[in-house]
């Protein structure tokens, strides 16, 4: 009779990484010297849960750890010893480390334990623990390993099988753990006439050749402790008193695996290469469970009450008869039929929706480590913390942000002496900045540095062959070229940014999520990267128009304008492709029908519309039937069930119940086979055709 | 009355026999096709539908049921056979299809719905094929029901586009 605990392994790891989170948080705050009583006991009882926790679940290298450190963290919270700054430290490394052993644990693998084993020397020895047995392994426990003969005697009560427990799985339990010999009393049973079939009145007695503990076999026994009379003797090897109960045998201490002892000395020499291998643990799958306020759920609730009322309203309407007094019920029922509907989609959208510091709470410890590295002064000020932003978001923005700041910490800010140089504060100011605009969120990260070195770049840009020397570029064009791939000015490839790959895949990644990033950047003051994302990708603003007797959605992020073509501004250029001159732009022209080869579509350019789009900083018009109205319309999978379109992000359920295919630009401009300006020689060839004609 | 019972006693025992499916039989082309009525999640008429551009012509595009976006094959044109205008016998059948990493929704358009069959899976024989051209590899078997031949579909294979 056990119950299977791995049910609740995932609770226990989600609340045992908040708690970390928690604890880390906290440490960061922690200013030595004057640290308060309720910050240590937030910390404190972080490192108690996840003991408990982790004993409960049988993860004894967890539970041993965070024993160490709970003991170290009482004698702080007691005021028995003071919290310097390598302490802190430490105990930031053991958050790490705790971390580290959590998600191995979680991806089902056994946790490296050296880093851990060395930690906790550490530990011991600030402790001045070598000398108390209660974290040491003791000669019993270690002696663990040795094969025992125990004798244990069984005899339950009569009323065991009523609590639903059967001894035959104790049995088959028992002998899992050695060989197993048993002999059975049958003498209390009564005669044939006097039985009661409910009741139990076998009694055992066993023979269990083992290298397990004793706390194995009592823990076997568990849940009858109290309607069985059991003992546990060892025979053979070494004696023991005979215990009355077994219970006091799950006081025993834990066994210890022998392996972790071993690797104590190797510890030393392997540390570089424990910290290469910390990071394998295959990261845990990324959790699918979120947590929701009730306050969130309750106003669904509500939300959910009114719909139903408004339908029984509405109901009871369509089974009058018509007139002109119902017709008008009917039109106000049906408008609030549409205000709950709102309601309602608006606040399902808030339960996906989490505060930012989500994010930003891992920054602190970041520019912390970092600027230590450097050897940098930096003070990191987070702002708007409570700024709302879709969950899938937010896992997909935390990468590119923590590149960001990086990079901000490493280029932008200068060292200490420089800036005392330049007359600035000694300590650098990095600022996350989150707010909402509109329909998008706007994420800022500024510095107080140097500000991009356009020269630089210039410089670099043209080594790549990126531009000419001979392109005059406004400095706000220079600086978009730290988002070309491949681009990097550190002069030398440190550990932590340099090597070119970074700011293109940023921009991918964020261009990914319907986002786009800029930088703006003044030479000696400082530069900011401005994130801008939509709140949620599950719905899109959309402008429909018609192409053919088709139905297509362009996002309408991505739209620069409409306009009808004045076909005096047309141009033919090499074999099919017209350019459209727009104020100073070029705008290659895509046929959408011809893209996506519907008949009956209008051909003619002069007074058809135009869509002018911008994706990878490309504009391109599609030229389209007809506009139609712009909406909100919920994005769905085509991949669902289909597969990948070409040119296609995804599809969505119009009013009238039929589905429209919304169109995905950069995937539309690849197909057309048109290629990109700057790289590329077909636009600027156009370009110059055109100047000529 | 006796007689009566022990013949549905029969059946009832025949449905429980391993191997014994109920197949879903429709009509393409005067031949009568058969999928697992176990994969089968609706039949509707045809509809209005959405193109999807640049698909092969088999696939007709796209319907919106109840939310999910589920995409219809022309299973004539799927087999290669002549296609015609569809009518008001002109079915859709949708049906659950568990490919190797995921089980997908859609939609097979056909002439018209049949009959449903039970049928002893060991009784399909193999497909003779002649020539490298023919469907036979959409086609898992073939049984007689009485009179008439079923070709059972391969789910799988015909609906992998």
């Amino acid at each position: 009779m056990s119950i299977d605990l791995s049910q609740f392994f995932e609770v226990f790891f989600e609340e045992s990484f908040e708690g970390l989170d928690a604890m880390e948080a906290e440490l960061l705050n922690l200013v030595p010297g004057e640290e308060d009583s309720e910050t240590i006991n937030t910390i404190f009882r972080a490192a108690h849960s996840i003991k408990g926790g982790s004993g409960t679940f049988g993860f004894d290298s967890v539970a041993e750890f965070t024993h160490v450190l709970e003991t170290l963290l009482d004698e702080v919270r007691e005021g028995k010893r003071v919290l310097t700054t390598e302490l802190v430290n430490l105990l930031l490394k053991s958050v790490d480390c705790l971390r580290a052993m959590l998600s191995s644990l979680q991806a089902e693998q056994t946790p490296d334990l050296s880093e851990s084993t060395e930690l906790k020397k550490q530990f011991e020895k600030i402790l001045e623990l070598d000398d108390t047995p209660s974290t040491q392994a003791d000669p019993v426990t270690s002696s663990a390993a040795e094969v025992n003969t125990y004798q244990i005697d069984f005899k339950p009560h009569h009323h065991l099988f009523k609590t639903g427990n059967e001894p035959l799985y104790m049995i088959s339990e028992l002998a899992e753990l050695g060989d197993l010999e048993i002999i059975a009393f049958h003498n209390e049973i009564p005669d044939i006439t006097d039985i009661s079939v409910d009741d139990c009145f076998l009694s055992w007695r066993f023979f269990l050749n083992t290298d397990k503990s004793e706390k194995a076999i009592s823990e076997v026994f568990e849940w009858v402790e109290d309607d069985a009379d059991i003992t546990i003797t060892m025979c053979g090897g070494l004696f023991s008193d005979e215990s009355d109960d077994a219970a006091d045998e799950t006081a025993a201490e834990p066994a210890i695996a022998p392996a972790e002892t071993s690797t104590v000395v190797v510890a030393e020499h392997a540390k570089s290469k424990t910290n290469a291998v910390n990071k394998t643990p295959a990261p845990a799958a990324e959790s699918t469970s979120i947590r929701v306020g009730i306050d969130k759920v309750d106003s669904l609730i509500n939300m959910v009450g009114e719909l139903v009322i408004t339908q029984a309203m509405l109901s009871q309407l369509g089974e009058q008869e018509v007139t002109e007094a119902t017709l008008t019920s009917l039109q106000e029922g049906l408008a609030q039929l549409a205000h709950n509907t709102r309601d309602l989609q608006e606040n399902v959208m808030r339960i996906r929706m989490l505060p930012i510091s989500f994010v930003f709470s891992r920054f602190p410890r970041l520019v912390r480590d970092i600027s230590q590295k450097l050897n940098k002064q930096v003070e990191l000020k987070l702002i708007g913390e409570q700024t709302e932003l879709d969950k899938t978001v937010m896992e997909k923005i935390s990468d590119p942000m923590v590149h960001l700041v990086r990079n901000s910490l490493d280029h932008g800010l200068e060292t200490v002496d420089q800036r005392i140089a330049s007359g600035k504060d000694p300590i650098g100011t990095v600022t996350l900045n989150a707010f909402h605009q509109g329909g998008n969120i706007v994420i800022e990260i500024m510095d107080d540095g140097q500000g991009l070195n356009t020269q630089k770049i210039k410089q670099k840009a043209i080594s790549n062959g990126l531009i000419n020397e001979s392109d005059e570029l406004s400095d706000n064009e220079v600086n978009e070229l730290i988002f070309m791939p491949g681009f990097s000015t550190a002069d030398e490839v440190s550990d932590l940014s340099g090597r070119g790959v970074g700011m293109d895949v940023v921009r991918r990644n964020i261009q990914s999520l319907n986002g786009s990033v800029e930088v703006s950047s003044a030479p000696g003051i400082g530069s900011t990267f401005t994130i801008r994302l939509p709140l949620t990708l599950a719905i899109l603003d959309g402008q429909l128009v018609k192409v053919a007797q088709h139905t297509y959605i362009i996002p309408l992020i991505s739209i620069v304008e409409s306009l009808q073509i004045d076909i005096t501004k047309v141009s033919r250029v090499g074999k099919d492709l017209d350019v459209l001159r727009l104020r100073d732009d070029y705008i290659p022209i895509l046929r959408l029908y011809k893209i996506f080869n519907h008949q009956n579509a209008i051909e003619t350019l002069d007074k058809t519309l135009l869509v002018v789009v911008e994706s990878d900083n490309q504009k391109v018009g599609l030229l389209v039937d007809d506009l139609l109205s712009q909406q909100q319309v919920v994005i769905k999978s085509l991949e669902a069930n289909y597969q990948k379109v070409d040119g296609v992000s995804g599809a969505t359920i119009l009013g009238d119940g039929r589905v429209s295919l919304i169109v995905d630009i950069s995937g539309l401009i690849k197909l057309s086979g048109l290629r990109k300006p700057g790289s590329q020689e077909l636009i600027v060839e156009s370009q110059a055709s055109l100047e000529a004609s | 009355m006796s007689a009566l019972s022990s013949e549905l006693d029969n059946k009832l025992v025949l449905e429980n026999v391993q191997g014994v499916k109920q197949f879903l039989t429709f009509i393409m082309a005067d031949e009568e096709y058969g999928v697992d009525i176990l994969t089968v999640q609706e039949i509707r008429s045809w509809e209005d539908i959405t193109q999807i551009p640049n698909a092969p012509d088999y696939v007709k595009g796209v319907i919106n049921l109840r939310g999910t976006i589920v995409p219809i094959i022309d299973l004539r044109l799927r087999f290669g056979l002549a296609s015609i205008a569809y009518n008001a016998l002109t079915v859709v059948i949708v049906v659950k299809v568990e490919f190797a990493q995921q089980s997908k929704i859609m939609g097979m358009a056909v002439d018209a719905v049949s009959d449903v069959y039970s049928i002893m899976e060991q009784d399909a024989k193999v497909v003779p094929s002649f020539t490298e051209s023919d469907n036979s590899e959409f086609v898992a078997g073939l049984v007689n029901v009485g009179e008439k031949m079923v070709a059972l579909l391969d789910l799988k294979k015909a609906m992998d586009i």
